[in-house]
């Protein structure tokens, strides 16, 4: 568990191969938590955590800027999960930031729990919005963004979004918006697993070219492997010192990254995992991080 | 000040009409000189707008305060989740457009971005229910009943520019989320002839009466006023409770009102669906009292676009027709009612 206080920027004397390692390493915890808490329920959005969990590692124990043990710090960057239903993934990486128990986790989804299914603001320390109705999470960090400039306030203001959001219109009002009012001091995150309820997003509703459509909006745009750290920590420097317009990171993930039992597994979005094959799913995720 | 004068040439379906009586003393913008004040005073003021800023007083804010005014285009999912935002950081917003764009087109954003999360966030919705002649599209004449039932949310329908002028630093102290029913442009002046104050959450009671009580809200409350010197004339004695806050009722006010054996009338500029009306009867149902409640308010149905006068005629809202229904009520026959909404029979179902 680490205990930050302060982002460890490109500007920290962290050996850059040091960096990638450690963050590795809490991605595996990351993806290791969210299979734990999977194994209560037996079911859920736990491809989508395992593809995610990458992009978790990075942006909380490598970019953001907060104090786990002051969720309501002022100063704090913003990390606002738009994609409610993720929030296996977001307490796992809330866990591994110190900002809740580990052992809490296994209270995911239960009666009285602080973690319910879908992520909810008034339940959870570090939670900051409640998402889950899609198209949310941007025109809010809008807000917080105008707000935070405005009472000159550096804090950053991150959005975690799914690559089905961009049917919502009011995630293209939002990025217009911030496009307009020239607000650098937010980063849309963009996870790009190209599956959504009904399917392929390219079946749903075609989204593609994504990037294109981010840069002819006014951001600032680039696109990684989501599950390349290197590259997201690059990519994540980058936007974090431009300035002049807002900033969004393209990720390309796979759903259940890091297990290969469930990277194939056929109805990926809402994931039903088997009693038997929990541990099973332990031992592939292990055996990828020796590798 | 009736609406009766002959001749008269009436406007047409104007986006932006005036419901004042001709030669009726009036304020300009009575919301955003208050926002002004207000602002001058508290720092954390700030001001949005959906690309209405002119059409809903806000230009007056945005033009006294321009770093504290932010544009957010034609886009109200946009406008209502960033001023959650701004909330969520310690600013306290108003944010306005039209409440058929507030309400209809954005109320999810209303719900789960303001409401849910507590946040004092003031919505402000422009032209509510029957005040522009320019059709459905404009005519937020369910407002009411889509917010009623959104949790944490305050909701105040103001008669007048005292109304506003007082409610506006009101609904910036009150923590959680309003939605304000604006009035805007060269809005009637009604209330300081009364020894009225707005209080949030409060009915106030502006005349007495023996033969009927009328409870209204909104631009009605107007009409009451109007209707009730009529009927005076005719040495019939009536009441006016003015109900400014939708909700929270003020259920004591309400059933004071109610236990009587006077002819109990509400007045709302709204469909009689899920506004005051029906606050009122389930007040009244609920505590057990058995007194009729009838309903002056808009029908069930979308309505014409046209002249405004010609509207709130044809619907009911207009003085005549209020004290025409209320001779009515009070001449008809044991057994012999009107229908409970409309002031003359509605079109059959069928042919």
């Amino acid at each position: 568990m680490t205990s930050l206080t302060t982002p460890r920027t490109a500007a920290s004397t962290d050996d850059r191969t040091e960096r990638i390692e450690r963050i590795r390493q809490a991605a595996y915890r990351i993806r290791r938590n969210a299979l734990d808490m999977g194994e209560v329920q037996g079911q859920g959005y736990i491809g989508q955590a395992l593809g995610v969990a990458d992009v978790l590692a990075v942006v909380y124990t490598d970019q953001l800027r907060f104090r786990p043990e002051d969720p309501h710090w002022p100063d704090r960057d913003r990390f606002l999960l738009s994609i409610g239903h993720y929030a296996i993934a977001l307490y796992a990486a809330l866990a591994e930031a110190g900002t809740i128990p580990t052992a809490e986790l296994e209270t995911y989804g239960s009666d009285d729990s602080r973690l319910p299914m879908s992520a909810m603001a008034s339940y959870t320390p570090g939670v900051e919005i409640s998402g889950g109705s899609l198209g949310h999470g941007l025109p809010v960090a809008t807000g917080m963004a105008l707000g935070l400039r405005h009472q000159g306030n550096g804090a950053r203001v991150y959005d975690l979004l799914s690559d089905g959001e961009l049917d919502e219109g009011s995630t293209w009002e939002a990025a217009l918006a911030c496009a307009h009012h020239g607000l650098d001091n937010v980063t849309a995150i963009v996870d790009v697993n190209a599956l959504q309820a009904d399917g392929p997003t390219a079946g749903v509703l075609r989204t593609e070219p994504v990037t294109d459509k981010w840069r002819a909006f006014g951001w600032h745009a680039l696109r990684v492997d989501g599950n390349d750290v290197a590259a997201l920590v690059e990519a994540l420097d980058e936007l974090r010192a431009h300035r002049g317009s807002p900033g969004v990171l393209i990720c390309d993930t796979r759903i259940g990254r890091g297990v290969p039992l469930l990277e194939g597994r056929e109805k990926a979005h809402f994931m039903r995992v088997e009693e038997h094959e929990w541990q099973l799913a332990r031992t592939q995720l292990e055996e990828g991080l020796t590798r | 000040m009736t609406s009766t004068a002959p001749k008269k040439r009436l406007t047409t379906s104007a986006m932006i009409a005036s419901f004042a009586d001709p030669g009726q003393r009036t304020t300009s913008a009575p919301f955003g000189h208050a926002l002004n004040r207000l602002a001058e005073q508290r720092p954390e003021i700030v001001g949005l707008s959906a690309d209405l800023a002119k059409y809903t007083d806000m230009h007056v804010f945005r033009d006294a305060h321009p770093d504290r005014f932010f544009q957010m285009g034609m886009a109200e999912q946009s406008l209502l989740g960033t001023a959650a935002g701004m909330a969520e950081v310690g600013l306290v917003p108003f944010a306005s457009t039209y409440s058929v764009f507030a309400t209809r087109r954005a109320y999810d954003f209303l719900c789960l971005d303001i409401a849910e999360p507590d946040l004092n966030v003031n919505v402000v919705g422009a032209l509510p229910g029957l005040t522009t002649g320019y059709g459905p599209s404009h005519q937020a004449t369910e407002d009411l009943a889509i917010l009623r039932g959104c949790p944490n949310l305050t909701i105040v329908d103001p008669c007048d520019s005292v109304d506003i002028e007082q409610a506006v630093p009101a609904l910036a102290d009150a923590p959680g989320p309003t939605y304000l029913r604006l009035l805007r442009g060269a809005v009637p002046t009604v209330l300081d002839e009364y020894d009225y104050r707005f209080q949030l959450g409060k009915a106030a009671e502006l005349r007495t009466g023996r033969d009927v009580v009328l409870i209204s809200t909104g631009l009605m409350t107007m009409r009451a006023l109007q209707a009730a010197a009529r009927l005076e004339a005719d040495s019939v004695d009536v009441a006016v409770l003015h109900v400014p806050t939708i909700k929270p009722l003020d259920t004591e006010a309400v059933l004071r009102a109610a236990r009587t054996d006077r002819l109990v009338v509400t007045l709302e500029n709204h469909t009689v669906i899920g506004g005051l009306a029906e606050a009122v009867a389930a007040t009244v149902a609920y505590a057990g009292v058995g007194t009729r409640v009838v309903p002056i308010a808009l029908p069930d149905e979308f309505l014409a676009a046209g002249a405004l006068p010609t509207l709130h005629d044809r619907y009911g809202l207009s003085t005549d027709a209020v004290v025409a229904r209320v001779r009515a009520e009070l001449g008809g026959a044991a057994g012999h009612r009107p229908p409970a909404v409309w002031p003359a029979d509605p079109a059959p179902a069928t042919a």
